[in-house]
């Protein structure tokens, strides 16, 4: 098997994955919160989800029908036989994905409409390239649905407001999400950087491992007060009122301009769906599964 | 309370229904997002009727995944999407085709509200992304229309359903509107957390 068939392969099976298969440390997070859940309204949302979530494994059919905007984050090893022709290859598994899954056709041309392959040149599927030492391709899928990117926020705040107005900005804009999103959330916050790249840090920032606190004891401490206070909110399961609002919160930071504080909030619904294939040049796949 | 209604659902029913109870729909749900409420309004300005009737039946905030099978259809997925991007018609939508019930997430507004009590309509929150949920509901498709021009996340797909749901009634025909009053509380309670932020 050539290296592109062995890629295109991985990718299908990696939107596969995504559409089908809910984390298991998602599903146990949940259970746990619907039995702690007061309110019989909150708690139903959970149950639908969990019901939900078990039907997608067995039947291997998409958990929402919203499958997403196909996205891919790349780590391309110096040695991995495969250069240029990598966004080909993942540009065919979407289209194969999108009939064999199946997936929504979601990429949607401004001008001449729904393109019905998910796929619309140049730019979608999205691809996130990085070049790292090494023979393997790091591959995880991320396709991310329309309802929680629709309340993503992006502000460049004014240097002089400091952490407390990038804490605030989170608050004000998981109030702002609601219930429009499906909620409860995962949240990713991107500091820093500039005005468009914190909105990437904050993507990278849902692909961090599940309640795995920052390396840094004081952006971890943050993290944990923000998702406490998320919480405070009470927007609820589905937004009801009852139940979880935020399920996890990662911040990823870099260096700022002296005269500017970009903050990227990128929120994700429930369905936080991604998963990873390390692909070594022998053409070797090993899937992680984990949340 | 919990309610089984059959469609198409009497006004008399419609205005029994109370925010927090729960229901489940037997009968006929058809799919409408924006660009069908905006395409089936604009017919409507024009003296014409859409395809479908939507009286007395539940019209479902849905761009669902579908498959051809046979000479049918055979739908893979079809959980709610945002109703809120309705808004702007909906109370329109009401007040033309006098549908009995709205299906989708995240609740609706004031306008919305509004018209269920004036016509006699509700809004049923089905819970977000539980596609497969919904597809247990879901017993045929009995037709489509304007898939060729909207695309099939856009289209009307006309279902038939059995005991189809279950769906928390958010918007009731009194006024009650329980995604309003929680909007209200967290507002409250972001204040207060920015207020207290160190």
């Amino acid at each position: 098997m050539t290296i592109e068939k062995v890629v295109e392969d991985t990718a299908v099976e990696l939107l596969r994955i995504t559409a089908t298969e809910y984390p298991k440390e998602y599903v146990k997070e949940l259970e746990k919160l619907m039995k702690e859940t007061r309110g019989e309204v909150g708690k139903s949302q959970m149950v639908s989800i969990l019901e939900d979530v078990a039907l997608a494994r067995k039947e291997s059919w998409p958990m929402c029908q919203d499958t997403g905007l196909v996205a891919f984050m790349v780590k391309l090893g110096d040695e991995f036989p495969l250069r240029s022709g990598l966004k080909e290859v993942l540009v065919n598994a979407t289209r194969r994905a999108t009939k064999e899954i199946p997936l929504r056709p979601n990429a949607v041309d401004m001008l001449k409409g729904n393109t019905n392959d998910n796929v619309c040149d140049p730019h979608v599927p999205i691809l996130y390239v990085e070049l790292v030492p090494g023979k393997n391709l790091e591959l995880t899928a991320m396709p991310k649905g329309g309802g929680s990117s629709n309340v993503a926020a992006h502000r460049m705040l004014k240097p002089g407001l400091g952490m407390k107005g990038v804490k605030n900005f989170v608050i004000e804009a998981l109030a702002a999400a609601g219930s429009l999103g499906c909620p409860p959330y995962f949240v990713g916050v991107g500091v820093g950087a500039s005005e468009d790249y914190c909105m990437v840090l904050a993507k990278k920032a849902l692909l961090k491992p599940f309640k795995v606190r920052n390396t840094d004891p004081k952006i971890a401490t943050i993290e944990e007060e923000l998702l406490t206070k998320v919480n405070e909110l009470g927007i609820g399961a589905m937004g009801l009122g009852e139940g979880p609002t935020a399920l996890d919160l990662h911040i990823e930071m870099a260096a700022r301009h002296p005269a500017s504080l970009p903050v990227g909030i990128v929120i994700s619904c429930w369905a936080l769906r991604h998963v990873k294939a390390t692909i070594g040049a022998d053409g070797k796949v090993r899937i992680d599964k984990s949340a | 309370m919990e309610y089984h209604l059959k469609t198409p659902v009497p006004e008399a029913e419609v205005r029994k229904l109370r925010v927090g109870d729960v229901i489940y729909v037997t009968g006929t749900v058809i799919t409408a997002r924006d660009e069908a409420h905006l395409k089936s309004l604009e017919l409507h300005e024009a003296g014409k009727r859409p395809p479908v009737d939507f009286k007395g039946v539940a019209v479902f905030h849905c761009g669902p995944i579908m498959r051809k099978a046979g000479k049918g259809w055979e739908t893979v997925a079809a959980g709610p999407t945002t109703s809120d991007r309705m808004e702007i018609f909906q109370d329109k939508f009401i007040e033309a085709f006098r549908p009995a019930v709205i299906i989708g997430k995240g609740g609706m507004g004031d306008r919305t509200s509004k018209a269920c009590q004036q016509y006699g309509c509700v809004y049923g929150a089905f819970t977000g992304g539980a596609a497969l949920l919904a597809v247990k509901g879901i017993k045929g498709v009995r037709d489509v229309f304007w898939l060729e021009e909207l695309g099939m996340p856009e289209c009307l797909w006309v279902y038939d359903v059995d005991d189809f749901g279950p769906m928390i009634i958010t918007i009731d025909a009194h006024g009650g509107n329980l995604t309003a009053d929680v909007k209200k509380l967290v507002t409250a309670r972001r204040d207060r957390i920015m207020a207290e932020m160190k």
